[in-house]
């Protein structure tokens, strides 16, 4: 497979964000109501017809604006764990905090809180994700193998699995059930801004954590004693990319759900155009998993869904095919 | 120019003592052995001088600087490593791989520059590896895939180089080969620390040998000095045949010392 950007990387990046533009002005055309772009543009200044911008604004944006940092999120959270762990298959999953956001969003609906407040199930799924955090630094803290952080996230995250389970066997009625699974099962739907205002910070803290961490994966392409003697903080990378997941993830599934496949997929789906450098695939990787999760929530609004289909199911669906195709494409160079 | 100085370094692992009281100094220009048996605490030294493990006792320094306290950046543009058989986790090309030798010279924001793009052509020039520049690493055959991790090593532009037996998994020709590059390097002003088990051939090539046993120094000095009988013998416990040819002298270990 020849990686066609590996030597021009911005021109990909250019590439990916005309895609992104096209996919988010395509997110605000279509639904119940299907505009043109002309219409949508105009709504979305605020003139023309009032409902059709109150429709566009407050509905359709805050959707595209919450995927757009979903997506960019997932995307690269998946690359730089990937070349943390130096290890293709993991993604934000690995360290426990989706499954233990899930936990504590179920937690919430179970004991009723989503009716007392909007916020209840956000603030619930990204206090799961802390606690993971908190959980996964006293463990893996004194120890430096990246194995033990591995384990440790797959010990969290099958406790939190295993809690999810617990929670959804007592649900009180069929409808409570119901509300856990289709939480589970993510979506964009009926996102607002309050959702935006309430994520989109601990997104961006996460992002700034993990903010020019390139150089030291790069580094680790070689195992940990030789990015060492190439003056890297192992510790100090290590802290800040799993931090920076924590808080961005543990966001992200707040206010979506658990939206899998996104973080594992797009690092593979970039490697193909730029080759497998991990400071090459950061930026390229969060675009991408931007544009891949916009389009898999205008799949959801098809008509051959009935409006039923969630986000998780149709990334899922797109994932799992992707990735066996790019595992066969790219298993002579992995050799 | 500034040598390595290694003043009493100790460390225990385990509660096991792995080294004690090991003083050495290592001139820039020259290429110094690292000898003595398995378990000897050879690599265990490289990696205390490397910070990589703290050592309990004594000092590493560089001229007045203790590389402990240098920031990181800075001791890795000091002293350069060669692991022993170092992985590559992802399939970089070769010039790519190279390329990470760079790394403590550059910013998180930079990206290669003109005189890092020279630094790396040179590194694999020298080791002969600038044809297949663009080759995946995962394709290489073991003795190229060597040169690769050299240059990497080179491409640092390192004061000193401590090499972990470059040597052990190469054919006599790249072993020969290796041998010169790092000689090459220390005639051009840098101070190289190798770690080896050919005795013979560290013979040859080293200018000095530190012979380590039983958690210390047992001898340092030039070859003819370190490799006596008597040192062999309590070292290694073998017994050598030395021979002569030309001016060359030459030994290989013969039989087990009862």
């Amino acid at each position: 497979m020849t990686a066609i950007f590996k030597n021009k990387p911005w021109a990909l990046n250019i590439i990916l964000f005309a895609l992104l533009v096209v996919a988010a002005l395509m997110s605000g055309m279509f639904g119940q109501v299907n505009l043109s772009p002309a219409e949508f543009i105009l709504a979305l200044a605020g003139d023309g017809n009032e409902g059709l911008s109150i429709i566009v604004r407050e509905l359709r944006l805050p959707r595209i604006l919450i995927g757009v940092l979903a997506g960019a999120t997932l995307g690269y959270t998946g690359a730089a764990l990937q070349g943390l762990l130096r290890n293709p298959l993991a993604d934000p999953g690995v360290i426990g905090v989706s499954a233990s956001a899930g936990l504590g969003a179920v937690i919430a609906i179970y004991l009723g809180l989503a009716a007392v407040s909007a916020f209840a199930i956000p603030l619930m799924a990204m206090a799961g994700s802390l606690a993971a955090t908190l959980i996964l630094m006293t463990l893996a803290a004194r120890d430096s193998s990246v194995l033990t952080l591995i384990l440790a996230g797959i010990g969290i995250s099958s406790l939190a699995t295993a809690g999810i389970s617990l929670v959804m066997n007592f649900a009180a009625s069929p409808m409570s059930l119901q509300d856990m699974v289709l939480w589970m099962l993510g979506s964009l739907e009926n996102r607002t801004f309050d959702d935006l205002l309430l994520a989109g910070p601990f997104i961006l803290i996460g992002w700034a954590s993990m903010i020019g961490v390139g150089q030291g994966l790069n580094a680790l392409s070689l195992g940990s004693d030789t990015a060492h003697s190439l003056g890297i903080n192992i510790k100090y990378l290590r802290w800040r990319v799993v931090l920076g997941t924590a808080l961005s993830v543990g966001a992200t599934v707040s206010v979506c759900g658990a939206v899998g496949f996104v973080g594992l997929v797009v690092p593979h789906i970039v490697r193909a155009f730029i080759g497998y450098e991990p400071r090459a695939l950061l930026l390229p990787s969060a675009i991408a998993g931007a544009v891949l999760l916009t389009l898999a929530d205008i799949l959801t609004r098809l008509p051959i869904g009935h409006g039923q289909l969630r986000l998780g199911v149709v990334m899922a669906i797109i994932g799992a095919p992707l990735f066996i195709h790019i595992i066969f494409k790219t298993r002579e160079s992995m050799r | 120019m500034n040598a390595l100085k290694i003043e009493g370094l100790g460390i225990r692992l385990g509660g096991k003592q792995i080294l004690s009281g090991v003083s050495f100094t290592m001139p820039r220009g020259k290429v110094v052995g690292l000898i003595g048996p398995n378990g000897a605490g050879k690599s265990t030294a490289i990696k205390c001088i490397l910070g990589l493990i703290p050592c309990t006792d004594g000092t590493v320094d560089v001229g007045d600087t203790n590389v402990a306290e240098m920031p990181p950046r800075v001791r890795a543009k000091t002293l350069a490593y060669v692991p022993q058989g170092a992985p590559v986790h992802w399939p970089l090309t070769a010039e790519r791989t190279v390329a990470l030798g760079r790394v403590p010279h550059l910013t998180p924001w930079q990206t290669l520059g003109a005189v890092d793009e020279m630094a790396i052509k040179e590194a694999m020039q020298k080791t002969d590896c600038w044809i297949f520049r663009d080759r995946l690493v995962t394709t290489l055959s073991g003795g190229e895939r060597a040169r690769v991790l050299l240059a990497r090593t080179l491409a640092v532009g390192a004061d000193f180089i401590l090499a972990d037996e470059p040597i052990a998994a190469l054919d006599p020709m790249h072993q020969l080969q290796v041998m010169d590059i790092l000689k090459a390097e220390a005639a051009s002003g840098t101070g190289v620390l190798v770690v080896m088990h050919d005795l013979g051939l560290a013979m040859r090539t080293c200018d000095q040998l530190i012979l380590l046993h039983d958690t210390n120094v047992l001898a340092t000095g030039a070859p003819s000095e370190v490799l006596t009988d008597q040192n062999l013998k309590i070292a290694f416990g073998v017994e050598v045949s030395r021979w002569q040819d030309g001016n060359i002298l030459h030994m290989s270990p013969m039989r087990v010392v009862s």
